[in-house]
């Protein structure tokens, strides 16, 4: 892989950032598995690792003010979106300190004030959701945009069609992000999708479609600031197919044999994060004593979040019947 | 008798069908080389091939689309959906061509189908993943609805509803899959709509079905411990319902508690209440009760996700309400 710079031109503290932010997501899905077995945490836990860049380079060519929308797979991305961790981690724990106040867990993941719009666990249930966030973006003359990220998977529902033509058709500032990473829980691509170039998908609706190697973090970057700047000029919806892995089984309790391991140890050379700290390093943004720092840094940050989760309080037992409807 | 799990019975089941008759197949998500997300399907790939245990991109609408259209055409399709929540994602298919064209048409067609979805909370799963919906299915005219408790039923049912000419819905419990016991071997065949009585009692009688039949047995006992000798019906399906069963029962004891899991309003306990107050407000000895889960949205937090869902305690308090 080869990481460009030259397009956006990024300055050396965004590219530290775009650093850390992954790195971040990285310690935060990796502390997960064992708090997992120690029964701290519930339900399903679909991990992220492997994925980062496609996260880290959607949110950095956000606005704080756009929107982003996504499937069950979201710790890394409402983490990108600048949600700290101690909230997201609360969640996982069921306290009332996450960032769904313990209701929603690992999959329902939300915070409004950032505008990341949810997790959603049906499968491209999300997408006219996001639609229709574009849609009042419209009606309010304002100028936000929405990302609305899923998988491979996703694009074989009947809802990824009427939300992609309805998009176009409303013109809606939506940019459309398939995060493909080979597999709908074990049924590779090749064996759901009649077309396996998922981004040629697009092409019925007249959306413009593209492919980006979603493991460098500054392509996804490029194509998805090109894509926004579209958006918010008026120009409509776009669709961005990024090529990624899963470094982890489907959720925790998968253990993934359907994956051989050469593939998984060729894609596990293509990591995003070290591909990136080397370039960081050979462009002389930063020295390796940085580079250690910042995954020290980071690490130390997901202990306290941990922490966190750990002695915050769970809900309260009355919770349980509150929020089901606006007056109660 | 073999001793072996839901999860097993429920396979062994598909296995002897499809031995039996080849119309019979079996599509959904990762039913194939995953062998089912519950593990449900192991081993049907490598017996069967492909033609017959055909993996399905995730297009819920489309699966039992293609299942209605696949029994018009003669098969015998087993539609497996990865839990009720996303049959829901088919509901137009279920409601508006699976449950109608024999009716609409005449009656010249048949969709002898078997939609398999496994539901029920307990595993923390949250609000998109963990209802009980079985009573939007009793809803609707045309659809059996079926949910065995123990292996043996599991088996003996699944089997009658892949021969039933009916489109069937089979609602399995993720609670039950490990659950053991002893199960026939081979043609074991148990009617659909035939209750079965898990416990004598005189003084009630508790009607559940599914995951709530343990829940009502282990409050049985601890009433019994209170002097009340509590009956427990498992329904084992709610359509065909078996009232028969029901009225026979609530004319001994008098006194009669629905256990649900699903969502107490517009759950089937109302249905079966209401059957009964109607047929035998005479054989009352005071009004009939209903339990059901919180009519809330399921919660993710263990305690919340606990207290959402009956419990022995609950179905405890709510009978001595009875006496
Ligand atoms: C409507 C619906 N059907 C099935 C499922 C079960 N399920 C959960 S994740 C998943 C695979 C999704 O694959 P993909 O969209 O590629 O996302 P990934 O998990 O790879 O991130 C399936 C089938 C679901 N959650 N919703
Ligand atoms: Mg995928």
């Amino acid at each position: 892989m080869t990481l460009k710079n030259d397009c956006f031109r990024l300055g050396a503290s965004e590219l530290m950032r775009i650093y850390r932010d992954m790195v971040r997501i990285r310690e935060f899905e990796e502390a997960c598995p064992a708090l997992y077995s120690q029964g701290k945490m519930g339900g399903f836990l679909h991990l992220y690792s492997g994925q980062e860049a496609v996260g880290v380079g959607v949110a950095h060519a956000m606005h704080r003010e756009d929107f982003m929308v996504s499937a069950y797979r979201e710790h890394g991305l409402i983490l990108a979106k600048g949600t700290p961790p101690g909230p997201v981690m609360a969640e996982l724990f069921g306290k009332v300190t996450g960032v769904s106040r313990g209701k929603g867990g690992s999959m329902h993941m939300f915070d409004a004030e950032r505008r990341f719009m949810g997790g959603y666990g049906i499968v491209a249930g999300h997408l006219p959701l996001a639609v229709g966030l574009g849609f009042s973006i419209l009606y309010r003359e304002s100028d936000e945009v929405v990302v609305c990220l899923f998988g491979d998977g996703a694009t074989n529902q009947g809802v990824f069609h009427e939300a992609m033509n309805m998009a176009a058709l409303y013109k809606v500032p939506v940019v459309f992000v398939c995060e493909n990473n080979g597999y709908g829980i074990g049924t590779s691509v090749g064996r759901a999708s009649s077309v396996e170039q998922l981004y040629k998908k697009s092409c019925a609706y007249e959306t413009p479609g593209s492919r980006v190697d979603g493991m460098n973090v500054l392509e996804v970057y490029d194509a998805v600031r090109q894509a926004i700047n579209r958006a918010r000029e008026g120009a409509g919806p776009s669709y961005i197919e990024a090529v990624t892995y899963r470094f982890r089984g489907h959720s925790i309790s998968d253990p993934g044999t359907y994956r051989s391991e050469q593939e998984r140890k060729m894609w596990k050379e293509r990591d995003p994060i070290p591909n990136f700290s080397r370039w960081l390093i050979d462009q002389g943004y930063a020295g390796e004593a940085i580079i250690q720092g910042i995954v020290e840094e980071e690490r130390a940050l997901i202990a306290k979040a941990i922490e966190f989760a750990e002695k915050s309080p769970d809900p309260d037992l009355e919770e349980l019947w509150t929020d089901v409807y606006a007056d109660a | 008798m073999a001793v072996m799990t839901c999860r097993e019975a429920i396979n062994q089941a598909i296995v002897e069908e499809m031995e039996r008759d080849s119309s019979v197949f079996i599509l959904g998500e990762d039913v194939g080389l995953y062998e089912g997300s519950f593990k449900v399907t192991r081993g049907l790939l490598a017996r069967f091939g492909e033609t017959r245990v055909v993996d399905t991109p995730i297009a819920e609408a489309g699966i039992i689309g293609m299942a209605c259209g696949a029994a018009m055409g003669g098969l015998r399709p087993i539609a497996e959906m990865m839990t009720v929540n996303f049959a829901i994602v088919a509901m137009d298919q279920i409601m508006n061509s699976v449950a109608v064209a024999r009716y609409m048409f005449g009656g010249q067609v048949s969709v002898p189908m078997v939609i398999r979805a496994p539901g029920g909370g307990g595993n923390q799963l949250g609000a998109q993943h963990s209802h009980s919906l079985e009573a939007l299915f009793l809803h609707c005219p045309g659809i059996r609805v079926i949910m065995p408790s123990v292996p043996a039923d599991a088996k003996g049912l699944l089997k009658s509803a892949i021969r039933s000419e009916d489109p069937v819905l089979f609602l399995e419990h993720e609670g039950l899959y490990a659950v053991k016991g002893e199960v026939p071997e081979g043609e074991h065949l148990v009617p659909l709509g035939v209750a079965h009585i898990k416990r004598r009692g005189s003084d009630l009688t508790l009607i559940s079905l599914s995951k709530m039949v343990y829940v009502c047995l282990e409050a049985a006992e601890r009433l019994a411990e209170e002097g009340i000798e509590a009956e427990v019906i498992d329904l084992r399906g709610l359509n065909p319902l078996d009232m028969t069963l029901v009225m026979e029962s609530v004319a001994r004891t008098g006194r009669a508690l629905t256990v649900e899991e699903s969502w107490l309003t517009g759950g089937w306990g109302g249905e079966i209440c209401a059957r009964i107050v109607e047929d035998g407000f005479d054989l009352l000895k005071k009004p009939v009760l209903r339990l059901g889960g919180a009519d809330v949205p399921m919660p993710y937090n263990r305690m919340l996700e606990q207290a959402a869902i009956p419990g022995v305690q609950d179905v405890i308090a709510r009978a001595r309400e009875l006496f």
